[in-house]
């Protein structure tokens, strides 16, 4: 009898052990992470113009039905309609609401058809970097035997003068591109690979540093003692570990590769010249810049914004995604 | 501390041997022929014996013997000859004369010794790259350390802003906004940088400093953007440490705190990062030397890739890999010998 509770002032106590309400819902990682990256306003905004920008790129083509490379020589150099503001005599047409250039092209479909040239280059490239530097890391940081080799290459590729191999890797391989695969793809191939090759290097370097650590953890001890095969724990394992970093990497890569290309296109090395990017669009309008500034403004200025949105969104990013930083 | 050098500068020939091999390999697969702009009346025998003439008709691999032996043999001879020649350190010495009819390497555009031409071009970006080097350092410092001090003020959220615009809006775009606003729309700077121009007095120096303003302030943003940041992230890290609070408990000014301990200490990554970057000042701003028309480095290497200049791009991408190699290992000594925790051996 006396382990029984008949005082009722003691099942009270009891009561009080349990909680009234329900317990919070059980919250998952990456909700953290979103909570997270809410309050970083920068890169809310930035990862919002990136999404308006890829969509605009995107869906621009159907709402914006006009084509890019269509000549209309008796509406050529019109200037755009926000020039009426100050200069009430200006050229303008509102089947042109960006102008057009010195053979008629309409403005705003170029930039439509540029922006998605960039863009597709510069995802394609940021990707082909990070393949690369996400499998040199990983294997040089779970293998032993490959790791002085494999970081012995990341030391040599760190050490070449990146922009002047650049030029003479695009300059040199830029006719048998052409020649094999039409003049656009040719060039898209040349361009996505030379910066893919050349900028892994850093993503190799961080990826490596995270398994070397992860590789020592008990989990992995865990997953090898019941057998588990190194690819399984590389895929089950370690990959989702080293998500984090690798996501930060991506949009500095992203950010890099657009300006590189814009980089190329604005020397003169990228893509032909009745193929529109945005480093195109503004190296072609520098002759002119006097009178039509705007050539140059436009897209210098979404060259700028898409990189900065990029820049900032990998700030909030890095913030997110670090558990130390979480919840501060 | 002196065995880690050594051991990592006889390290560096092998990585620079084979990132010569690289760069040779890659310039070998060229399509472009150097007789390209040879008029087509000239009969294909005599254009294959030009060919060879420059050394085109022998094996690969002699070819390459041929540079690395002209590049590191024959370039230093002519050095030491112009430096018991001409030089007022070593002048006074009997001529060498070691160089005296050997081939050097040769550019294939003008005929003329691809070092003479490098040496001929240097002044210029060294003159204007290295200028916004020292001014984007010197802006970027000061910017760094108050931002880190005022964490989250206006002034940090507004450094912040500033940096991310200097990483974010690139050269060729800046750099057209400049001369579009002060050289196009005010006036004040000339667009066109003129490397004729001669400095004698108080007027040609006002015109040089005015012709220099555009192209140093472009690049400057960038460095600016960059080293602020790392300033700013390495003053942040010391400041929380135990030994600022010790300083300022023993009742040290707050200037002498932050600016004698915390900066002493923060220095020592900035030194590093300093270090690294100056390869890129050698290295010539390749596009705003080509938006400024200044004659340096960069444009140099842009006309002889567009020229088909093999021996002169071959020599121009390799000096600039042996001053990245040269730099980084000179960054990581630097930092074993700033940082006393660091040990190498």
């Amino acid at each position: 009898m006396t382990d029984q509770i008949t005082d009722p002032s003691e099942i009270e106590l009891y009561g009080a052990l349990k909680d009234k309400e329900p317990p919070k819902e059980p919250r998952s990682q990456w909700k953290d992470v979103w909570d997270q990256f809410r309050k970083h306003k920068g890169a809310m905004i930035g990862g919002g113009f990136l999404l308006f920008i890829t969509l605009a790129v995107l869906i621009g083509p159907l709402v914006w039905d006009v084509d890019p490379k269509k000549l209309d020589i008796r509406n050529k150099d019109m200037r755009p309609l926000y020039t009426l503001l100050w200069d009430g005599d200006a050229r303008t047409s509102w089947a042109k609401p960006l102008g057009s250039d010195n053979l008629g092209r309409d403005i705003l479909a170029t930039l439509i058809a540029g922006g998605r040239a960039s863009m597709a280059v510069g995802w394609t490239a940021m990707i082909l970097a990070l393949l690369i530097g996400t499998a040199v890391g990983v294997s040089a940081g779970y293998f032993k035997r490959l790791d002085g080799p494999l970081m012995r290459l990341t030391d040599l590729f760190l050490s070449l003068p990146i922009l002047p191999l650049l030029l003479v890797a695009v300059t040199l391989f830029r006719q048998p591109l052409r020649a094999n695969f039409g003049p656009e793809t040719g060039m898209f191939i040349l361009i996505v690979g030379v910066i893919g090759i050349t900028s892994w290097m850093q993503t190799a370097r961080i990826v490596r540093g995270e398994i070397l650590a992860l590789k020592e953890r008990e989990f992995i001890l865990a997953a090898r003692s019941i057998g588990t095969k190194p690819f399984a724990i590389i895929r089950r394992h370690l990959l989702p570990n080293v998500v984090s970093p690798i996501m930060v990497s991506a949009t500095l890569g992203l950010a890099t590769a657009i300006i590189t290309e814009s980089a190329l296109s604005f020397l003169g090395v990228g893509f032909p010249s009745d193929f529109p990017t945005w480093g195109k669009l503004l190296s072609d309008a520098v002759p002119r810049m006097e009178e039509f500034p705007e050539r140059v403004m436009l897209p210098g200025i979404l060259i700028s914004l898409t990189v900065l949105s990029v820049n900032y969104l990998g700030d909030g990013l890095r913030d997110a995604l670090d558990p130390r930083i979480r919840g501060r | 501390m002196l065995t880690y050098t050594i051991r990592r500068l006889v390290l560096s020939i092998p990585t620079l041997l084979f990132i010569s091999v690289v760069i040779f390999l890659l310039l070998q697969l060229a399509p472009g022929d150097p007789m390209a702009q040879v008029p087509l009346t000239v009969p294909p025998e005599v254009k294959q014996k030009m060919r060879e003439a420059l050394g085109l008709g022998a094996p690969i691999h002699i070819q390459y013997w041929k540079w690395l032996v002209q590049f590191f043999w024959i370039e230093p001879q002519v050095f030491l000859d112009w430096a018991t020649r001409e030089s007022l350190l070593l002048g006074w010495l009997p001529d060498t004369a070691f160089a005296e009819g050997k081939l050097r390497v040769i550019s294939w555009q003008t005929r003329s010794p691809v070092m003479d031409i490098v040496m001929q071009r240097m002044p210029q970006t060294l003159w204007v790259v290295g200028m916004s080097y020292i001014v984007g350092i010197l802006i970027a410092l000061p910017i760094g350390i108050y931002s880190a001090y005022k964490q989250y003020s206006l002034f940090d959220q507004a450094g912040t802003f500033v940096s991310m615009i200097g990483f974010s809006v690139p050269p060729f775009f800046s750099g057209v906004l400049v001369i579009v606003i002060f050289s196009v729309n005010l006036g004040w700077f000339p667009s066109i940088y003129d490397t004729t121009h001669v400095v004698t007095d108080w007027a040609s120096f006002k015109v040089q400093l005015q012709q220099m303003i555009m192209p140093v302030m472009v690049l400057a943003l960038q460095t600016t953007a960059q080293i602020s940041r790392f300033m700013r992230a390495s003053m942040l890290d010391n400041l929380n440490q135990d030994y600022v609070r010790t300083a300022r408990a023993k009742g040290l000014k707050e200037s002498a705190v932050v600016l004698v301990h915390v900066l002493r200490n923060s220095m020592i990554p900035i030194i590093t990062v300093i270090a690294l970057g100056i390869p890129s000042i050698f290295g010539g701003a390749i596009i705003t030397e080509t938006l400024f028309k200044v004659n340096g480095i960069g444009q140099l290497l842009l006309t002889a890739l567009f020229a088909n200049d093999l021996p002169m791009v071959m020599t121009l991408t390799f000096i600039f890999a042996i001053l990245i190699v040269l730099f980084n290992l000179i960054a990581d000594v630097l930092y074993g010998i700033l940082d006393p925790r660091i040990r190498y051996d």
